[in-house]
């Protein structure tokens, strides 16, 4: 198309056609102010503030809203323009109050400064005010709509990109104004609380509770959010050394304008007296403070000993999805080099272990297939066994696009969980048949022909096998075990058949099974059958639950694989870690998460060394493991809190956050991304990678490195995947890996035109029912966790004062018809047990839950679930099945 | 006051416009006509049902003076306070309306007997001051006729 020539105060410019005036001042660097508009939203041209005068016509226009025309001569700071702006800011004066002076958005009061740009000082108008009372019930916002000059951002911001749509416009006139649906206070509404509506906010009418009284920042610093996978780009605004305020980075592809409450809200803990400050040791029974000095000589010297007394396969240590990839790679090194064990595991063990197992023989690289953004552009969205508006809030939100923008979304979840307002059918499968629904539509589409021929002749093999196994699971068999009707499953099986672009998220529900490889495989088979891998938007995408739980894996945090996936026993691989260590490394693979527990309370396991993780809340059955851990002879904790787990520790090492120091964490969709140091560490505590070094070279090993930066040069030199990350490259944007080379741009979707393996590889799997089905002792079935206001054991998120607030105590779901039978209501105390033991909780009584299911998330210590879970392991992956167990419920 | 409303009746109107975002207004006219208001409760039905968010529900509810969310008397009052009204004492007569009703404009009798509201002009300037009973005009009134013309209704 043609550029568009016109003149702009003055000089001739060219655009291209369709975009707006304000488009190309900006792209021309002249400011036109502005009030209603944000690049984000949809333009609606309602505050008139960035009106400009068309000087060949005389017309005053709105900038925001008028596409640029030949032969416009446009002045923005024409004085017809300028009285015109001064008119509607004055209008909008005229019906504010005077309270600039004490109004918390200060400086950052878009009006505010857009009057005193125009140089107004006083009204001419006569006032007309509205009293609105503030309301600040919750923990986050504070709306004081009589400082609302009704620009409609906050509605928009919360139906388009956060498709909360909590607020519109009420009343008419003089009298509207954004609204909850019958006025209800927000925290009854469907807010989520993600704070959009307050980013935008251009007057004092939102504004943060939490950054009541700081002041304005001094500081920005550009960084990740630290809780989950999604991995949203985020600013840590400081007040000196305080972190005072979170705000998105609009420059991050995962999240642009828009976080969820953890990643907003929940900065508290940096600074929280809690914090672990000195080093602690054990003496005379109790954990007193010690010097650094003094506590890594004795790490050092007690990891030694029982070396020396039982071997090096005495000692295990559990790495953390939490840090940093850089100290993920050195505690796998240090445990490899210098303990001389390959037993490291950390808590993927728990939640996506069976997807790396199952993806990696059926594609050859277990990972999300694609990106974030992509999904947005998916024409069907299968979700199963992943809660995504709360687990993973931000990849929910393209979700949500996706169906606005047409996509067809089917929900497989026991649960009735949020995103299935956005579903166009939604199956309620009995937990743990997930291979029996798989393969039943597998079955559907082969017997109908809806399969994709070319795709499986040519991209795949052991297609035969699959025909075979899926022949015998018609619908009515597969009703039989999964209570899916029949018609319903057929349906699901013609929407999935028929996208161009069809993509499967999942998550927990499909893995924490002790069938999680099968359902993994049959997932990958699905896919496959309908060429869905290895084209964008499509694939086979594992929502990954930690910040970091990628890098840690991708790390060789993990018994049987070296950095990048590199088996332990590939002697080529063990070769160049040998060389480069200068050390022989171990090439049995090392115990599991759970075998390490179970090795600990049989006495073979003597010591360990825990970096970050907290088994004693996220562990399966945590009566054995604290007997394991009790029994240890020697048990160091690193930690930025005294969790419960540093409570059982004979040396607690103090840890730093991620505000404390430099690094990199990969998130769920493979992007490296650089987190930076804001503030200097708390007390005395120190860098996971620096407490490392300190150690290894105690232990006899020097590990030299200055920066962060310098482990990822020797992270690259080492590891294929990432053999193009380099610090440098990751100043403006993260890349995605596989980057094998400097010059690599990084990948965003795998598999195009050949598998990592090759060909993508059919497994047939039949269906096994769970480990621990309800018998007549214990009847109900209880599947476990999260929730969108905590993060994994709660350690850090309940810390946050407004989280904490919002969501303060655990809370067990079950179904209205089984509370009947239980004689229970909403809000009081239920009983439950399994054949492990039992916890006491609140009842929610709630439709969410499926008759026979109870649910609870695993954030609180007070009702930890996981004294009830069962550690019976998948065979492969060795992850424990989290998602059903057998239980009784009664009042208590 | 809660009184207990049968949800079931909308079933039928919302079959029928199952996703139809722009029928919203059609939708509020039906559900009114069924309940003579429309219930807070349906509130959120409605909004599944159009796959839109029961806050857009309710701002489209409040910006039209047609729909009500509270129920609404088998009788409408509505008494003018225009300014010809009101310099013929229209205050009075809404007083006694007020007075007689013991309720106050917006509001609904407990026995669902009358709804009271006012309104601006009445158009009907040259009987000021006037209300509306239902369909029927009354003009030049004075206070204490307020009370027969209310008892004449059912
Ligand atoms: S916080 Fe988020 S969900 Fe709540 S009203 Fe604001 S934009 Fe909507
Ligand atoms: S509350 Fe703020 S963002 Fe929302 S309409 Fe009012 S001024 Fe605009
Ligand atoms: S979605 Fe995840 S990464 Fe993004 S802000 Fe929330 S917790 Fe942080
Ligand atoms: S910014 Fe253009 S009309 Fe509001
Ligand atoms: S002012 Fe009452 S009818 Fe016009």
């Amino acid at each position: 198309m043609e550029e568009i020539t016109l003149s702009l105060n003055g000089s001739k410019v060219t655009g291209r056609p369709g975009i707006t005036i304000l488009d190309l001042a900006q792209q021309n660097g002249i400011h036109i102010p502005t009030l209603c508009h944000d690049p984000h939203l949809t333009p609606v041209g309602a505050c008139r503030v960035c009106l400009v005068e068309n000087e060949a016509t005389g017309a005053l226009l709105a900038s925001c809203v008028t596409p640029i025309a030949p032969g416009m001569v446009i002045n923005t700071e024409s004085p017809k323009a300028l009285e015109a702006r001064r008119t509607v800011v004055e209008l909008l004066l005229a019906s504010h109050p005077d309270s600039c002076i004490i109004c918390d958005k200060g400086n950052r009061c878009q009006l505010r400064k857009i009057a005193s740009d125009l140089e107004i000082g006083q009204v001419r108008f006569s006032k007309t005010r509205h009293y609105y009372p503030i309301e600040d019930t919750n923990p986050f916002l504070e709306r004081d709509l009589s400082k609302c000059i009704l620009c409609g951002k906050c509605i928009r911001g919360c139906q388009e990109l956060q498709g909360a749509g909590a607020i519109d416009y009420a009343y008419r006139g003089f009298d509207s104004k954004p609204a909850t649906s019958l006025e209800v206070p927000l925290e009854q509404s469907s807010c989520e609380f993600c704070g959009l509506c307050v980013s935008l906010c251009p007057t004092g009418a939102l504004s943060e509770k939490m950054r009541k009284y700081k002041g304005r920042e001094t500081k920005r610093v550009r960084t990740i959010c630290p809780f989950c996978g999604c991995g949203c780009g985020i600013y840590l605004e400081l007040r000196d050394q305080e972190v005072i305020g979170v705000s998105a980075d609009a420059e991050n592809p995962v999240n642009r304008i828009s976080l969820c409450v953890k990643g907003r809200y929940g900065y508290d803990f940096i600074n929280h007296e809690d914090r672990l400050k000195k080093p602690l040791i054990r003496k005379n029974g109790k954990l007193e403070e010690a010097s650094w000095e003094e506590a890594l000589d004795l790490v050092a010297s007690k990891l030694e000993q029982i070396r020396g007394e039982s071997g090096a396969d005495s000692i295990a240590c559990l790495s953390s999805a939490k840090s940093t990839n850089e100290e993920n790679y050195l505690l796998q090194k240090f445990t490899r080099a210098v303990i001389r064990t390959n037993n490291i595991d950390h808590c993927a063990r728990l939640c996506h272990s069976v997807t790396v197992a199952g993806l990696a023989t059926s594609f050859g690289s277990g990972a999300m297939t694609n990106s974030i953004a992509e999904i947005e552009d998916a024409d069907v969205i299968l979700i199963t066994g992943s809660n995504t508006t709360e687990t993973h809030p931000i990849i929910a939100l393209r979700v949500r696009r996706a169906v606005m923008k047409g996509a067809k979304l089917i929900v497989i979840d026991p649960r009735k969980i949020d995103i299935i307002k956005y579903a166009t059918l939604w199956l309620r499968q009995n937990p743990g048949t997930d291979v029996a629904w798989l393969n039943g539509l597998m079955h559907i589409i082969i017997e109908e022909g809806l399969w994709d021929k070319d795709y499986v002749e040519t991209r795949t093999e052991k297609f035969e096998a699959l025909r075979e196994t899926v022949k015998k699971y018609t619908p009515d068999f597969v009703e039989a075990i999964s209570g899916i009707p029949e018609d319903r499953l057929r349906e699901a099986a013609h929407i999935y058949a028929s996208g161009e672009r069809a993509t499967i998220l999942f998550a927990m529900g499909i893995t924490q099974h002790t069938t999680g490889t099968d359902n993994v495989k049959s997932i990958a088979n699905l896919a496959m059958l309908c060429g869905n891998v290895g084209i964008e938007s499509g694939g086979v995408n594992p929502l990954r639950g930690q910040n970091n739980v990628q890098g840690a894996c991708d790390m060789g945090a993990l018994p049987n694989l070296l950095p990048g996936y590199q088996g332990v026993s590939d002697e080529k691989a063990v070769k160049r870690f040998e060389e480069a260590w200068g050390k022989k490394l171990p090439t049995n693979p090392g115990l599991t998460v759970v075998e390490m527990m179970r090795a600990a309370e049989e006495g073979k396991i003597r010591a360990m060394y825990i970096m970050g993780e907290n088994p004693m809340i996220s562990d399966p059955d945590l009566k054995h493991v604290e007997a394991a851990l009790k029994k240890l002879d020697f048990l160091v904790v690193q930690d930025i809190f005294l969790t419960e787990t540093a409570q059982l520790a004979h040396v607690v090492l103090p840890s730093v956050t991620f505000a404390e120091k430099e690094g990199t964490f990969t998130n769920t969709e493979r992007m490296v991304q650089r987190i930076r140091e804001a503030i200097e560490p708390i007390g005395e505590a120190k860098p996971d990678w620096q407490i490392i070094c300190q150690l290894a070279s105690r232990m006899g090993y020097e590990m030299n490195y200055e920066h962060p930066s310098q482990i990822m040069e020797e992270i690259a030199k080492l590891t294929p995947i990432y053999g193009g990350i380099y610090y440098d490259r990751l100043e403006k944007e993260g890349l995605q890996w596989p980057c094998p080379n400097r010059e690599h741009p990084g990948t965003r979707y795998l598999h195009k035109d050949r598998f990592t393996r090759g060909l993508g590889l059919f497994q047939a799997v039949e269906y096994i029912p769970p480990a621990e089905t309800p018998d007549e002792d214990y009847p109900y079935i209880l599947s476990t966790g999260r929730v969108l206001y905590h993060y994994h054991t709660g350690s850090m998120t309940r810390r946050c004062q407004g989280l904490a607030e919002i969501y303060p105590e655990a809370l067990a779901e079950i179904n209205p018809s089984d509370a009947r039978d239980l004689g229970v209501e909403d809000g009081e105390m239920v009983r439950i047990a399994s054949r492990r033991g039992e916890v006491e909780v609140k009842a929610k009584v709630t439709e969410r839950a499926p008759k026979g299911v109870v649910f609870m998330n695993f954030h609180f210590n007070e009702a930890a679930v996981n004294m009830l879970t069962n550690p019976a392991l998948d065979p492969v992956g060795k992850i424990p099945e989290y998602k059903v167990c057998a239980v009784r419920v009664e009042k208590a | 006051m809660s009184r207990a409303i049968d949800l079931s009746k909308l079933d039928p109107i919302l079959t029928r416009h199952e996703g139809q975002k722009e029928a919203l207004i059609s939708v509020l006219q039906e559900v009114q006509g069924e309940f003579g208001y429309v219930p807070e409760e349906a509130i959120e039905r409605i909004a599944d049902a159009l796959k839109l968010f029961p806050s857009q529900i309710y701002g489209v509810v409040t910006f039209y003076a047609q729909f009500y969310l509270t129920p609404r008397g088998r009788n409408s009052i509505r008494a003018c306070r225009g300014t010809a009204c009101h310099v013929r004492g229209a205050r009075s007569v809404l007083r006694a309306v007020e007075q007689t009703l013991g309720i106050k404009e917006g509001e609904t009798t407990d026995d669902l007997k009358f709804s009271l509201e006012t309104v601006a002009c009445l158009g009907t300037c040259f009987l000021a001051p006037v209300m509306m009973v239902n369909r029927r005009y009354y003009g030049k009134l004075v206070p204490h006729r307020v009370e027969n013309i209310l008892k004449q209704c059912d």
